[in-house]
């Protein structure tokens, strides 16, 4: 084994902050002219950075350091607020509305959220990983109160009396004697244009009246009324709609094309072809429906079989080649007799939104705007001028909502067909929306993987060695490059796949909590990184996590079965972590864990339990779940699940809840019934019901989620943390119902009902 | 022309009479509630009710609509008055992204109007053609259980199951 130090072109980009005013100078230097605006470019931030040398900024403002980046204050009393992260229905605005409402003392409706624009908000990279509470969240709490203690100071400045003795009340600066101010008129003339500092005088959190409360979504109103929420809903003056005809298959060539039958009918403005990358301009949404489909009936394709659906998937992926990184620890693999040896399975599987992905876009005077759902607007930016070799500065990325996306989905890949179709048609916007084949066929899937497992128990349960394999493809794809855009594999002049890294430890990709967090004397781990895989892959919503906590949770069950301890005092027996205790302790006690029988006689009731802090560094999550599995039949029942999470502090505890309750539901879909299905050329699940996901009929009866709050503590982010968890509860749970274990996902009934051997 | 009924008003549609339904609701009369999600049947996103029931508007030429009441999320309230299945989402927090909900509510809307009082089992059955990829489920739900409460008695016609 050819075992190197783990190292990519990934991860946080450091640099610190530029120069730094104080507060004396700032004032002084009141009157300045206002500018109201500032995005420090990368390349400055870092240069101060080197002269500086201060302590690391706080989040994201360590990449964008200006105050005035982030919070603006209008004379006329408007406070905008820039976030460079994105919304997709995980409720980040409302909980970032919250966290700038708090820190500046003005009600939640007095502030207006921008999200991310490459020519408004901060570059926030992508909105992933669970990071935005903690890269964006905390740079707006932070330069949201050191706006507020600027706006003090000058307060108390203009009324001559120490800023201590002032009060804020609703964005208003309050003395004894009854003078005040509004901040509108503090900010009249001057400048928020400073560099923010490392500290922040942050409110203490027992007198918090918006934080921690579960604030209503200020999106779902109009969601659930028809206004334009999404940039499926976005409709330009003098729009026209494409359609794209895609390939059949991955490396599908176009060789010929009769365009004459769908140029002529009704409303079609023009069929766009550059290579065997091909689209159809219309006036009407259903006319360029119709186009597409005549142009996809005339156009014939060269197919090759890249694919090998005879051969076993994971034997196969075991054979391709990998580069080896040893993660952690020094144990010596083949020296050890393992008291239990497992390895789990995990296939391809979809984001597959409800919605499929959409983007508008104009060409006029040799610029170019995307309304796009991607969840990286600037990433993209510099992948679509690249892609369409446009000189630097020529394109702008808006953000606009779209159907919820859990990871790298194809929202980037329409946004570069609507970026194609709009420079061949200058002067009017385009809307694309992808079909939902298309969607099916041409997103990139979360990695098929494959993990082993190997550990030893001493006589009195405990476990003394561990190894830890796994095989897997890349979990990040994403653009940054026009090669990691579909279409540009297509044009004339073709851009290829850019070759992946491995998204280094601690964070990690496929070897995303492949590292226990339980405490185990020898411990080694190993990822297999697969740089190319047959099928496009890239980020699904927890990366390798959900794998590996599956892996790792089903296997910890299998060792407390031969230490013949319970498994939730196997788990705590392991765990020095008091988080990680506390939330396990109360998932198990609000589940009834102990007091827990089969209660109807003769049903297969049985209990399952899983814990897993995602990545090892962000929130803690443990579920326990009780299923009801029919031996006939294999169909397995979710009765009830209870989790419990740590998020740290709360921001917004419904929020919490919801991304929680969600997360269970998607990974039981994912977990009970989903995989990709390929022939040897074409990905054959290409729609509901060739790839069928969980329905009302088969959710649980109920879902409760239990929230410890730490006030004061850092944000450990929430939207993923459910997903592996979920799936290794839920294994756990069939074991203890039918005594037998599944190491593969998807649970089907089919591999029920063959494992009990009805 | 084709002359449609939608939300109590009479529109003259000027597009070819196979064109569904959705693409005239959102484009040329330009209402967002109805989305496409798969234009094949498949996921209850386009939803809209014909004469009191569910029916998938990227399936249904305008064709067979003419004389029949469409009914869409936008005439059952709007953000500033929404109706009770509407109230009872927002009251629920029941969206993720959202993008299935306008279809959740048609298709709920229909079964309270026929039934004010379902089980949970009916309502559960009843909604089990539309697809929820966020997972919001449970939150549905609780919020077509809680407008099925708040609507008793507001439906006119509708009587107690
Ligand atoms: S869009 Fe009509 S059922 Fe899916
Ligand atoms: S809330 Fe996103 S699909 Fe249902």
């Amino acid at each position: 084994m050819n075992a190197k130090a783990s190292s990519g072109g990934f991860g946080p980009q450091t640099s610190g902050p530029g120069l730094r005013l104080s507060r004396r100078e700032f004032v002084a230097g009141a009157g300045a002219l206002v500018v109201s605006f500032a995005l420090l470019p990368r390349l400055g931030t870092a240069q101060a950075a080197q002269e500086s040398r201060a302590p690391a900024l706080p989040g994201s403002l360590k990449d964008t350091p200006m105050l005035d980046a982030w919070i603006r204050v209008d004379a006329d009393g408007t406070i905008t607020v820039f976030t460079g992260k994105v919304e997709f229905g995980q409720g980040i605005k409302t909980a970032l509305v919250q966290l700038a409402a708090e820190e500046l003392v003005v009600g939640p409706a007095r502030i207006r959220l921008v999200t991310a624009d490459t020519s408004r908000t901060p570059n926030e990279g992508y909105t992933a990983g669970s990071n935005s509470m903690k890269d964006s969240g905390t740079a707006i709490m932070n330069a949201a109160a050191q706006v507020r203690e600027m706006l003090v100071g000058m307060a108390a400045t203009r009324f001559n009396l120490p800023a201590d003795s002032l009060v804020i009340e609703d964005g208003r600066v309050r003395a004894a004697d009854g003078r005040n101010v509004a901040y509108a008129e503090l900010v009249a003339g001057q400048s928020l244009h400073v560099t923010a500092q490392p500290q922040s005088k942050l409110r203490d959190p027992k007198s918090r009246t918006v934080r921690g409360k579960a604030l209503p979504r200020l999106d779902i109103p109009g969601k659930v009324t028809g206004a334009v929420a999404y940039v499926q809903d976005l409709r330009l003056p003098n729009m026209a709609h494409a359609r794209v005809v895609r390939p059949p298959s991955y490396g599908a060539r176009l060789r010929s094309l009769d365009r004459s039958a769908a140029e002529k009918m009704p409303g079609v403005l023009k069929v766009v072809r550059d290579g065997s990358f091909l689209a159809v301009v219309a006036e009407g949404e259903y006319q360029a429906i119709g186009a597409m489909r005549s142009l996809g009936r005339s156009a014939i394709w060269d197919e090759t079989a890249t694919l090998s659906p005879k051969t076993d998937l994971y034997a196969e992926l075991q054979s391709l080649p990998h580069d080896d990184y040893q993660i952690r620890g020094d144990a010596s693999a083949s020296a050890k007799a393992w008291s239990v040896e497992s390895s789990y399975r995990r296939p391809y599987q979809m984001h597959a939104a409800i919605g499929p992905s959409c983007a508008v876009a104009l060409y006029d005077g040799g610029k170019l705007t995307v309304w796009t759902h991607s969840q990286g607007v600037y990433p993209l930016k510099g992948a679509i001028t690249e892609m369409l070799r446009l000189p630097p500065d020529s394109v702008h990325c808006i953000h606009m909502e779209g159907s919820g996306c859990y990871g790298h989905n194809a929202a980037d890949d329409a946004a570069a067909d609507a970026a194609l179709i709009a420079v061949a048609i200058p002067g009017r916007p385009v809307r694309v929306q992808w079909m939902r084949e298309h969607e099916h066929l041409w997103e990139p899937f979360g990695s098929a993987m494959l993990t082993s497992a190997k550990a030893t128990l001493d006589a009195q349960g405990t476990i003394t060695d561990w190894q830890f394999d796994v095989w897997s493809g890349t979990h990040s794809s994403r653009p940054g490059q026009a090669g990691n855009l579909a279409a540009a594999w297509l044009l004339q002049s073709p851009f290829a796949l850019p070759t992946p890294k491995p998204i280094p430890q601690p964070e990690g990709g496929g070897d995303r909590n492949a590292v226990p967090l339980y405490d185990i004397a020898n411990t080694r781990v190993v990822h297999h990184f697969i740089p190319k895989m047959p099928l496009r892959v890239s980020a699904l919503r927890s990366l390798g996590a959900y794998m590996n906590v599956f892996s790792i949770e089903s296997f910890m069950d299998e060792l407390s079965l031969a230490a013949k301890l319970d498994p939730v005092s196997f788990r705590l027996r392991h765990l020095k972590d008091t988080r990680a205790q506390d939330v396990i302790r109360l998932a198990a006690e609000r589940f009834g864990w102990n007091g827990f029988q089969q209660r109807e006689p003769g049903k297969r009731l049985g209990r399952g339990f899983a814990f897993a802090r995602y990545k090892n560094l962000g929130a803690y999550a443990a579920v326990a779940m009780e299923v009801d599995v029919d031996r006939e039949s294999g169909r397995i029942d979710v009765v009830r699940v209870v989790a419990a999470v740590d998020s740290g502090d709360v921001v917004n505890p419904d929020g919490i809840r919801n991304q929680i309750e969600g997360g269970i539901v998607q990974s039981l879909s994912w977990s009970l019934y989903e995989s990709v299905a390929f022939d040897d050329t074409r990905i054959t699940s290409r729609d509901w019901s060739s790839y069928p996901i969980m329905r009302f009929a088969s959710v649980p009866q109920s879902i409760d989620v239990h929230i410890i709050d730490r006030p004061g503590t850092p944000f450990l982010g929430t939207g993923e943390a459910a997903q592996g968890p979920a799936a290794a509860a839920l294994a756990n749970a069939l074991a203890s119902a039918v005594g037998v274990r599944i190491r593969e996902l998807p649970l089907t009934s089919k591999r029920v009902k063959a494992a009990i051997g009805v | 022309m084709i002359t449609l009924n939608v939300n109590g008003k009479t529109h003259e549609v000027d597009a070819d009479p196979a064109t569904p339904l959705l693409y005239v609701l959102r484009n040329d009369l330009k209402l967002n509630g109805a989305k496409f999600g798969c234009g094949l049947g498949q996921c209850g996103a386009c939803t809209v009710m014909v004469d009191g029931e569910a029916v998938y508007s990227c399936l249904t030429p305008i064709l067979l609509l003419q004389g029949r009441s469409i009914k869409t999320l936008e005439g059952l309230g709007t953000a500033e008055q929404p109706g009770p299945l509407q109230q009872a989402f927002i009251d629920e927090q029941a969206a993720q992204c959202g993008y299935c909900i306008p279809g959740m509510i048609m298709r709920a809307q229909a079964l309270l109007e026929r039934n004010p009082s379902p089980s949970d089992e009916q309502i559960r059955a009843h909604m089990n053609a539309g697809l929820c990829r966020c997972g919001t489920h449970m939150r549905i739900l609780r919020a077509v259980h809680r407008a099925s409460k708040t609507m008793q008695g507001a439906i006119p016609g509708a009587k107690r199951a």
